[in-house]
């Protein structure tokens, strides 16, 4: 698997860390469902995935990633920075 | 009490280190480096580069050097000012921090540098997207290093001075094993 970094062009996957599945957080300080759900509770999709992605052993921005599970097919990628991250 | 003088040192002593095949491994002198961050936006460190130092900003990937020294793309938001000391109006524009002797630079040069570099590194070394004067940030051996394209057949790596002695292991073995190979 390859992904294009939008600083460093088409680098290999050993250059990048998971960092976990990109979510919306919850409002609010108090404590309920969705804020169970927003850190414990994980879906395990079989198709599209939103994750973030470091670039650690290159340029070292954190990558907002949309790729296929099912495929290892690459949407898109953008920097998390500025992306509502 | 006299305040104690710290001296940087190179961390690796300067000079050729194997030369195989017309291939060589030389330690560079360390130069005068200094890292620029200019935080969100980079207008203002584009602009006072050009006033005190004469260089511009390279883009991601880039490399900008003139007689006086040279600016290297260093990752996201970081810069390296490479030769001359930097001037103090630059403060206003980014954070500088002292790296003359936080890295370690070596040069591989010669027909079989592209070979030995296949071996250590995923990065494409090909001239289409590795072209002369290019940088990248990349792993070189595991280790998080920057390689900039200096020659047509030369390569400068960095790597933290931490692991300098194992760049260095590394890239002997590497090149031994390279020439070998050619040598059968």
């Amino acid at each position: 698997m390859r992904m294009t970094c939008p600083l460093c062009g088409a680098r290999d996957l050993r250059e990048f860390t998971f960092r976990g599945a990109a979510l919306a957080r919850p409002e609010g300080d108090d404590w309920n469902e969705a804020w169970h759900d927003y850190l414990h509770l994980r879906d395990n999709p079989a198709g599209e995935s939103r994750e973030y992605w470091a670039h650690a052993a290159g340029c070292g921005a954190v990558l907002l990633v949309t790729r296929d599970t099912r495929t290892h097919e690459i949407f898109a990628v953008e920097q998390a920075r500025g992306a509502g991250a | 009490m006299a305040e104690p003088m710290l001296k940087a040192q190179n961390a690796l002593p300067q000079g050729e280190a194997l030369v195989l095949g017309d291939t060589r491994i030389d330690v560079l002198p360390m130069p005068r480096m200094t890292s620029l961050m200019p935080g969100p936006g980079h207008a203002a460190l584009a602009k006072a580069l050009r006033k005190h130092h004469g260089l511009d900003l390279p883009d991601p990937g880039g490399r900008v050097s003139s007689d006086e020294g040279e600016c290297l793309w260093f990752g996201l938001g970081q810069y390296m000012l490479i030769g001359p000391a930097p001037s103090p109006l630059l403060a206003g524009a980014a954070t500088l921090t002292e790296q003359s002797d936080a890295w370690t630079s070596v040069l591989l040069e010669g027909p079989l540098a592209r070979q030995v570099l296949a071996r250590l590194t995923p990065l494409d070394l090909r001239d289409a997207s590795l072209p002369l004067g290019a940088t990248a940030r990349s792993e070189i051996a595991h280790m998080m290093g920057s390689l900039t394209r200096v020659g047509s057949e030369a390569f400068r790596l960095m790597v933290f001075r931490s692991m300098a002695q194992t760049l260095l292991h590394e890239l002997k073995d590497t090149l031994e094993a390279v020439a070998a190979r050619q040598a059968l």
